[in-house]
């Protein structure tokens, strides 16, 4: 009567944690669409060479019918080399600026005539990113610096204004567009997307699962029988992990037949972290629903634990631009190794050897959180 | 001396002394019970009496603060895997998983037993549910999910049945099914039952022993010819207006329904 394992009753638990989740349509939504979607539109947003549109707003003078500055650098400059444009039509600029670049796009700046006021509003609401203005025959830019679009703005516009002879292509510098494998951004988003659904998975299937079976007096009831709960535990690990595995396996096909995104490492090495992140976000789902039954504060708990770290970890962009002193916090964050894990192998061609680390350290924070977890859970 | 002592001395209930407190409120106070080989048994309270964590300390879910429990002379700790395989219960409001059907749902609560789909078979012809046995439980009615709650409670053919309030917030007609189960059941097994309720008519119609709770403590317990005709010796009503409800007033001066 005391087995270690009683088959029958964990392959039942595995059956009915299996059927409950795949007859929920929204599930399949979330598992299996909603990640491919993502990767579809940030992907396409970011790898396909469209023309860069950008709006600068350009002083108007004080007094137009002054006669002491009939010239005007700017107005003079896009007379010859800009084109006029129909204001209704181009967010109310009536001169555009075409810098043409066949090697890394054009960039198409469309100036806007404004006031003082009304180009610090345009400014402020991010329409604009650069003001110009004339003052003693000489441009001024105003911008923030700490703007990188701004920053890149003024230094087309700069470089445009004061060498207008010679153009962007026309300079002793050459540029190669790189297309080696992996240094593109969907190269960088589809492993940062798969930690990130593993996580979610986890947390809000598992977690939040949990806390809803307590609040209705479902765990309650099941622990009022011989069920191992242990063999509960197990099944629903199991199934959520195997779930796992399969969405992540779509999102990787997905990503291949669409954006030739292709793993340059070991493929059982990808299945060591990524079963590493399992046991890491599954230690931490157990943790999380040890004691409360009340869904509410479930909802905040587990957003406590996966808003952080999606901000933090690089999972759309490199956790490298926080500040200094953060980054070595950001990189012992489990979604931070999961993600720096699975994109080594994926881009950078890692094995077994260099990932046997990340998968250990995971794998013990798991082990960590799910002995807790269990020792404090709370079936009733 | 009341009947449930009088059969054997070997009770497959034992409560002695049983205190629980939750915070500033005593839930049950000092409370005793023996009850019997096939005896069927109600606890009938208002709400908030007391009966639900009386029902949950002996089911094993609540420790009590003070006092034993004994199930066929076992207490819980150290016992529950054996336990649990001796008793049936059948929770106040239990919700089990709506998108598994009532057969899967039996069969999952089958598995904790060792029991096969054979028994799941029965089970579904005793509660009634064939016609639905394929249905989600989330499609089913709440007469028909109290069924499938009390087929989950006898899969394993228990020794010891414990409902807490089985039919609250049901139909007269779902609650007479219910009953028809239970009174089958008596007819059939040597199963002892305690059942829960606030409603007077149930407690007629199942139970041949009558424990009335209020405030975590036994007012009155006897059969309901017993109750009906005194309570510890003192006339407190009137032979012409004798019904539970009349001797529950008598003793609390509240009604069993408010």
């Amino acid at each position: 009567m005391n087995k270690l394992i009683r088959t029958d009753q964990l392959v039942q638990l595995v059956i009915a944690h299996f059927k409950e989740l795949i007859r929920q349509p929204e599930v399949i939504f979330w598992g299996f669409i909603f990640p491919i979607l993502m990767s579809l539109g940030l992907g396409i947003a970011f790898s396909q060479k469209t023309d860069i549109v950008r709006s600068v707003a350009v002083i108007e003078k004080n007094n137009p019918s002054d006669t002491s500055r009939q010239h005007s650098i700017i107005d003079d400059f896009l007379n010859v080399h800009g084109d006029a444009i129909d204001p209704a039509h181009n967010k109310g600029a009536q001169r555009k600026l075409t810098l043409s670049d066949k090697r890394i796009g054009n960039t198409i700046f469309l100036f806007v005539k404004k006031d003082w006021q009304d180009a610090i509003l345009l400014l402020k609401r991010g329409s604009v990113g650069v003001i110009m203005e004339e003052a003693d025959g000489r441009i001024i830019y105003h911008f923030d610096p700490l703007n990188i679009d701004a920053q890149l703005s003024y230094l087309k516009l700069s470089n445009a204004f004061a060498r207008p002879a010679t153009g962007v292509e026309d300079n002793h510098e050459e540029v190669k567009p790189l297309t080696v494998r992996g240094t593109r951004y969907i190269d960088f988003l589809i492993p940062g997307l798969i930690s990130m659904d593993l996580m979610m998975s986890i947390m809000w299937g598992m977690s939040y699962g949990m806390i809803e079976r307590r609040s209705r007096k479902l765990l309650r009831r099941m622990v009022a029988t011989p069920m191992k709960k242990s063999h509960f535990l197990a099944a629903l690990m199991f199934v959520r992990i195997a779930m796992n595995f399969i969405e992540s396996a779509l999102l990787v096909l997905f990503a291949y037949l669409v954006f030739d995104v292709t793993i340059q490492g070991s493929a059982g090495a990808l299945c060591l972290v990524f079963l590493a992140g399992n046991i890491a976000f599954g230690g931490i789902a157990i943790f999380v629903s040890s004691h409360t039954a009340n869904t509410e504060t479930g909802n905040g708990l587990i957003n406590a634990v996966v808003l952080p770290m999606t901000v933090l970890s690089g999972v759309f962009f490199s956790y490298h631009n926080f500040p200094e002193w953060s980054i070595p916090f950001i990189q012992k964050l489990p979604l931070t190794l999961l993600a720096d894990g699975i994109r080594s192998v994926f881009i950078e061609g890692a094995g077994i050897k260099e990932i046997i680390l990340p998968s250990a350290i995971l794998s013990a924070v798991g082990a960590v959180f799910f002995t807790v977890g269990l020792k404090t859970f709370k079936w009733h | 001396m009341p009947i449930a002592d009088m059969s054997s001395n070997h009770p497959v209930i034992e409560v002695k002394d049983v205190h629980k407190s939750f915070k500033s409120v005593h839930a049950v106070c000092g409370v005793n019970l023996r009850i019997h080989e096939g005896q069927f048994v109600a606890l009938l309270g208002p709400n908030g009496a007391g009966k639900t964590t009386l029902v949950e300390m002996i089911e094993g879910i609540q420790k009590p603060d003070s006092g034993d429990i004994f199930i066929m002379g076992k207490q819980w700790h150290g016992n529950a895997d054996e336990l649990h395989r001796i008793i049936g219960i059948s929770l106040q409001e239990t919700y089990f998983i709506d998108k598994l059907t009532v057969k899967e749902t039996l069969r999952l609560f089958a598995s904790f037993y060792d029991l096969n789909a054979r028994r799941v078979d029965e089970i579904i012809e005793i509660i009634g549910l064939k016609e639905k046995r394929k249905s989600y439980v989330a499609h089913i009615s709440g007469g028909q999910r109290q069924r499938l709650a009390l087929g989950i409670a006898l899969i394993n053919s228990p020794k010891i049945l414990l409902l807490d309030e089985p039919t609250t917030g049901l139909d007269p007609n779902a609650r007479r099914e219910i009953w028809e189960i239970l009174l089958e059941l008596k007819r059939q097994t040597r199963a002892s039952l305690i059942l829960t309720t606030h409603y007077m008519e149930e407690a007629q119609q199942l139970c041949d022993y009558i424990i009335i709770i209020d405030k975590g403590k036994i007012l009155a317990e006897g059969t309901l010819s017993q109750l009906l005709k005194d309570d510890g010796g003192e006339k407190i009503i009137e032979y012409r207006k004798k019904t539970l409800d009349d001797v529950f007033t008598a003793m609390t001066g509240r009604r069993l329904d408010e």
